[in-house]
């Protein structure tokens, strides 16, 4: 056993892991924070983005040991005060999912992408940038409408923004 | 994923330390090549020696006529790193055609140059531009240094530090990416140094990557495309698998290669 000290959705955490334990794994079944997914388990899908340390990675391949001292943000911690985040309300507005699964990765690398490439995000930019975050459902074209409209309204939305 | 134990150095010689000492290492960089190997179980080393504490193996430097790179700064640092922009545009830009941008956020330059994948970016990188691999034991020159696929001169143990690239006149990659993996079905990196050309080619060779004496010799007389004019690389000792058979990734080295010199020439 290891322990590994880091803070997921603006709360310490502690915990002693078998050292193979994967981060998406302690994130769902230790913290029970099951909104990130894992679709492949091989690091193709993106299902299991979360941000580390305020950047998109696929928690799948990484071990919860390595994010020791970090900081990790999930789906779960982007939401404030009871309202959806900008980019999870655009999701929903322009009908950026079908069954929802890829849905958690897609959001977390949609901010991160708005994150680094600021809020008027071309279609050409968002599709590139989407490359590691596959979808089954959509055929993407909606959700490139969504993370359009989302990095649009991140700009209007500072203080949603800041919650992250 | 088999159990191992966990070691987390702060410091290189602690790592050395710790690999000379333990049975069955391995290093763990940005761990998207270990990981998913040993997920397989195609590896499964009894203890993992974790590098990503150790802040002496990361930073950017320019000095003079040479960018020295630390062995673990990620491939999206080197994409955005304005050191590396403006010396090496060539290397930025090969480091930002690496895989995806969460791929880009782990991913280290010492763990794809450590692994030498035959179709990753890296090592046509460090070939062309004759950049030099510096371990915690010893100097190792590029041409030297990759031996065949999934091969180096790396001994047991042994720690890739940093890796520095002598700052070239002009140079361009060019990659034909394999649209699932994004892996490099066939790149080309020529680079124009004060007094000879390199072309290196990965993705293509069935042992790895290599260098192509003819088209260097054709571009150190003459750099342009229209040297290459008259050059094909033969079906021999190409690769061939689902994705291409080697007559289509020898006929592709030809096309990369003149888009890399007219990329590079364009430079200015
Ligand atoms: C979806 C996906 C797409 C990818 N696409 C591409 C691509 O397009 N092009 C490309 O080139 N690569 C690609 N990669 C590979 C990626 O760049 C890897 O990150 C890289 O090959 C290995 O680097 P790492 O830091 O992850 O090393 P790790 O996986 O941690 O280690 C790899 C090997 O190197 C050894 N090692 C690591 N660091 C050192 C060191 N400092 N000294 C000595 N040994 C060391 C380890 O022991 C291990 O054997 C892709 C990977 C994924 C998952
Ligand atoms: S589950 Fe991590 S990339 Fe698919
Ligand atoms: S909505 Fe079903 S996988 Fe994307």
């Amino acid at each position: 056993m290891t322990t590994v000290s880091l803070t997921v959705n603006g709360q310490p955490v502690t915990a002693d892991v078998d050292p193979r334990t994967l981060l998406v794994q302690f994130l769902r079944e230790n913290l029970r924070l099951t909104g990130t997914h894992v679709g492949c388990d091989t690091s193709q899908c993106g299902a299991c983005v979360v941000h580390l340390n305020g950047q998109a990675v696929k928690s799948c391949t990484i071990l919860a040991v390595q994010a020791h001292a970090s900081v990790v943000t999930t789906i779960e911690g982007i939401a404030g005060g009871g309202e959806l985040h900008p980019m999870q309300a655009a999701f929903r507005e322009h009908h950026g999912l079908q069954c929802g699964y890829c849905t958690p990765g897609m959001i977390m690398s949609a901010i991160d992408i708005v994150n680094r490439k600021g809020n008027a995000l071309d279609e050409q930019t968002i599709r590139a940038e989407l490359e590691g975050n596959l979808c089954r459902c959509t055929g993407y074209h909606n959700i490139v409408k969504a993370v359009a409209a989302g990095a649009q309204a991140m700009a209007q939305a500072p203080l949603q923004q800041a919650a992250e | 994923m088999y159990a191992f134990e966990y070691h987390r150095p702060t410091s290189v010689k602690e790592a050395g330390s710790l690999a000379g000492q333990a049975e069955d290492t391995k290093f763990l960089a940005g761990g998207h090549t270990l990981l998913p190997t040993m997920k397989l179980r195609l590896a499964g080393p009894a203890n993992l020696i974790d590098l990503g504490q150790i802040a002496e193996l990361r930073g950017i430097e320019r000095t003079g006529d040479t960018i020295t790179i630390g062995a673990m700064m990620k491939h999206a640092e080197v994409a955005n790193s304005a050191d590396v922009k403006e010396a090496i545009p060539a290397l930025a830009e090969m480091a930002e055609l690496i895989g995806d941008p969460h791929v880009r956020n782990r991913g280290t330059i010492g763990g794809s140059v450590a692994n030498n994948d035959p179709s990753a970016d890296y090592p046509a990188a460090c070939l062309a531009l004759n950049a030099t691999i510096v371990t915690n034991q010893r100097k190792i020159a590029a041409d030297d240094f990759f031996q065949g696929i999934f091969t180096t001169a790396l001994e047991e143990g042994e720690i890739i530090t940093q890796i520095s690239f002598p700052i070239p006149s002009r140079a361009a990659y060019a990659k034909f990416r394999n649209p699932a993996s994004r892996y490099a079905l066939v790149g080309v990196f020529v680079a124009k140094h004060a007094d000879v050309v390199r072309v290196t080619v990965t993705g293509a060779g069935s042992n790895g990557v290599f260098r192509v004496p003819e088209m260097e010799q054709a571009l150190s007389g003459n750099f342009a495309a229209e040297a290459l004019d008259g050059i094909a690389v033969g079906e021999d000792g190409m690769n061939s698998d689902i994705h291409a058979d080697a007559a289509y990734r020898a006929h592709l080295v030809g096309v990369m290669a003149r888009r890399a010199v007219q990329a590079a020439a364009a430079r200015g």
